[in-house]
Parts: C-alpha cells; sequence; structure tokens
C-alpha cells in the first residue's frame, strides 16, 4: 500500500465515523433493536434461570445478528445517492480497499458497540462469567463477518428500488454458519467444555470473508454504479 | 505494435438506454489543449455518455482509450488524470466544505500545492468554510464540488453541466478556469444548455443524437 492510499484509506474511515457521529440518532436504532429484543424475552418467556440461561446464546447472537443487518442500509445508501461513491470508484486507489475502510468504520460503530453491550445482556440472561466471555469472543469475531458479507448483499441491491427483502434473503444463509458457530461455542463453554474448534472456525471464517468480501463487494458496487 | 497516441480516444462506440439507441458508432479523439461540448436535448445521451468516458458505465460496442490503452486497463494512470463531476456533485451534506474538500483531495490522491481554503476563496466561499453543506444553497453545494477544479492536477477534466444553478459571475469565473486549463494544456468535456464562451483554439461540439463532431472556429 502506497503512503497516499493508506492516507485515503484512513481519511475515508474518519469521514464515515465523523458522518455518524453526525447522525448519531440513526446510530442508537439498531443497538437500541439489539437491547430491547434481549430484554424482552425474560418478560415474554418466563423469568426462570434455567430456561433462560439455555436460550441466552442463541437469543443474544440473533438478537445481534438482525441488529447488524438493521444497520447494513446506511452502509453505501447516501454515498450512492450523493455521488460519493460515484467519486470513491474514479479514485485511483483499488476500490477494495475503500470499500474495507467503509465496512471497519461501519463495524466501529455498531459491531462494537454490541460487543460492548453484551456482557450487560449476559447478565440479564444469567450467564455466568465463563459464559460471557466466551459470547464477547465470538461476537469480537463474527460481527465483522456479518459487516464484511453484509456489505456484498449491501452493494448488490444498491441500485434496486426496494433491495431490503432481497437484501435479507441474499445475506441470511451466508449468516448461518457464523450464527451457528458461535451459539455453539457459548453453549459448549456453559457445558465447561473446550470451545476452541468453534473459535477456529469463526477466525476461519473472519479471514476468509476479510480477504474475498472487499474484492466481490468492489466489483458488485461497480455493477451497480452503472 | 503502433506508438501509443497521447489523449482520449473514443473508438465507434454506441450506448442504448433501454430498447433505445442513444447513439452508435461515436468516433472521436481528444488531445491535449482541446474542448469537447457535447449537446443535444434532454434524453439525447450527454449524461451516458459522460459516464462510459469516465468509465463509469461500459458502452454497448466500442472501447474509450488513454495514451492508447483501455481507460481501465491497470498500467494507465488514466484515474489520476481524470476529473469527473456528475449531477450528483459527490458533496455530503453533514460535513463542511472544508472537510468535503479534504476527502477529495485524499481520495483523488492529489499532490497539489493549492490549499483547500485558497479553493474555497477562489470559488467565492470564503467564510463558508465550517459551514455544513447541507445550509448551503444549491448554487454554493455547486461551487463546493467546483472548489475541486482549484485542488487537481487532472489533466482530462470531464464536466456534466457544471453551470447549473451557478450565477452570472462563477459562470464567468469557471470559463476563465477552463481557458487557463486548457492553455496549459488541459483537456475539457463539458455539457451545457447554457452558451459556453471559451477562448481555446480548439473547440470541437457534439450534437448529440447526430455522432459527427464538428470544429468551432
Amino acid at each position: 500500500m502506497t503512503p497516499s492510499t493508506m492516507s485515503a484509506f484512513f481519511a475515508l474511515v474518519r469521514r464515515d465515523l465523523m458522518l455518524s457521529y453526525r447522525h448519531r440518532n440513526e446510530l442508537l436504532n439498531p443497538l437500541l433493536f439489539f437491547l430491547i429484543v434481549v430484554t424482552l424475552f425474560p418478560l415474554g418467556v418466563s423469568p426462570e434461570k434455567t430456561l433462560l440461561q439455555t436460550m441466552a446464546p442463541g437469543v443474544i447472537w440473533v438478537a445481534a445478528l438482525l441488529a447488524v443487518m438493521l444497520s447494513l442500509d446506511s452502509l453505501f445508501k447516501d454515498d450512492y445517492d450523493d455521488g460519493t461513491l460515484e467519486q470513491m470508484m474514479l479514485s485511483p486507489h483499488p476500490t477494495s480497499l475503500l470499500v474495507l475502510a467503509k465496512i471497519i468504520s461501519h463495524w466501529l460503530v455498531t459491531g462494537l458497540p454490541i460487543i460492548l453491550l453484551a456482557p450487560l445482556l449476559g447478565i440479564f440472561m444469567y450467564l455466568p462469567a465463563e459464559g460471557i466471555i466466551t459470547l464477547m469472543l465470538t461476537l469480537l469475531l463474527g460481527t465483522p463477518v456479518l459487516s464484511l458479507i453484509g456489505a456484498i448483499g449491501m452493494a448488490l441491491t444498491l441500485g434496486l428500488n426496494r433491495g431490503g427483502m432481497l437484501l435479507s434473503l441474499l445475506v441470511l444463509p451466508l449468516y448461518i454458519p457464523v450464527l451457528i458457530f458461535s451459539a455453539n461455542a457459548v453453549d459448549a463453554s456453559l457445558a465447561g467444555l473446550a470451545v476452541r474448534g468453534q473459535m477456529y472456525f469463526l477466525g476461519a471464517l473472519l479471514v476468509l470473508s476479510i480477504t474475498l468480501a472487499p474484492l466481490a463487494t468492489a466489483a458488485a458496487l461497480k455493477i451497480s454504479v452503472e | 505494435m503502433t506508438e501509443p497516441v497521447a489523449g482520449l480516444h473514443i473508438q465507434s462506440i454506441s450506448c442504448t438506454r433501454g430498447y433505445r439507441d442513444l447513439f452508435t458508432d461515436l468516433d472521436f479523439s481528444l488531445g491535449e489543449g482541446q474542448v469537447l461540448r457535447v449537446e443535444g436535448r434532454n434524453g439525447s445521451g450527454k449524461t451516458s455518455l459522460l459516464r462510459i468516458m469516465a468509465g463509469l458505465a461500459q458502452p454497448l460496442h466500442g472501447e474509450v482509450l488513454w495514451n492508447g490503452r483501455k481507460i481501465l486497463h491497470p498500467e494507465n494512470d488514466y484515474l489520476q488524470n481524470l476529473l469527473f463531476i456528475g449531477h450528483r456533485h459527490g458533496i455530503k451534506m453533514e460535513l463542511s466544505p472544508v472537510e468535503n474538500l479534504c476527502m477529495a483531495k485524499a481520495l483523488h490522491g492529489s499532490r497539489s500545492e493549492n490549499g483547500i481554503e485558497e479553493a474555497l476563496y477562489q470559488v467565492g466561499l470564503y467564510g463558508f468554510e465550517e459551514i455544513p453543506c447541507g445550509n448551503l444553497s444549491a448554487g454554493q453545494k455547486r461551487r463546493v464540488a467546483l472548489a475541486q477544479l482549484f485542488l487537481t492536477q487532472a489533466k482530462c477534466w470531464i464536466l456534466d453541466e457544471p453551470y447549473t444553478s451557478l450565477d452570472v459571475a462563477a459562470v464567468a469565473m469557471l470559463e476563465k478556469l477552463f481557458d487557463d486549463h486548457v492553455a496549459n494544456g488541459g483537456m475539457l468535456v463539458i455539457t451545457s444548455h447554457q452558451p459556453v464562451t471559451l477562448d481555446a483554439d480548439q473547440q470541437f461540439r457534439l450534437n448529440l443524437p447526430d455522432t459527427r463532431v464538428e470544429a468551432l472556429t
């Protein structure tokens, strides 16, 4: 990476963070959604400790996954509408790197707060300490994958007027492996088992998506901008 | 192998929109110090042509070459030499003019010595540096986008309706800037519904959907 590409990369991360800060109300929506869904479960199902503990990994992960999906909309839509996306494609720097910069700032404002909220929700659901630690680790490995895969789906449905439905259809099947391994890892840690296997899988998914998703997203954006 | 020819070459491109042919077999070369004015009624394909020239869209047939190679060829320096300002000006409404131009400069890897403040002063936005662009008038927003022209070292400027919502003084300022750019060996492709009066010696006019390019004297 040349110095000027590096500076473009960081300028874009910074700009997107600044934009999210100026739209902080919209930023709160997915997080509130995450919080509300999980807190409603004890009220709706049962406040019983053992039941909540068994449900906790799945419930928290499903809520996190849907919260990330809700937030995807903002990823390229505004840039597409005001023409900044076009300027991004016309930059001499590789589009895939610029896309990665956007995804990173998206993760910083959605994935990261979700990880920070998770211990609180874990306590709501009677998760013991080792369960909470595993939960946070799975979220740390898993939420970037959600942002990366979501970016591909978002880029593909960008030009469509009502791409929301299609986006979920495209993206959800790809989210499922992350959900399965993550929830399973938290379950296993509750039973006192080793979770290394699941973590390796999540790590592999992260490496795979961080290398391939920006390329796929850049290609999809190229089609959408046309 | 033939010696690559400097400049932008459009080789028999055709473009369709839906099932309608906008233009077919358009051939043109734009060299240093030349201006191409693209005219035509609404919907005649001016914007489509400009987007094809910028590499944002693909023509149905034909190719666009820069210095003898396809514009998006990895070894080509077309993107370093291109400045495209379209209908959507690529300005973030939440950011101030300075923040917007910082981003534009970083994205295009501009090594220009001109400062952003200087550019904003040139386009008459002195005193508006820190105001979010969303609070500026339509003409001022366009001026923010056009301030990029003072920051760039790109040789080839492709501008889609740059005069929209600008006042008389701003148009005069732009025309002077265009004249300087072309006199320094730059290239300019411009569409406009308003009259364009440039001093450049080599001006060409394309009136779509007619694909004949005529020289203006």
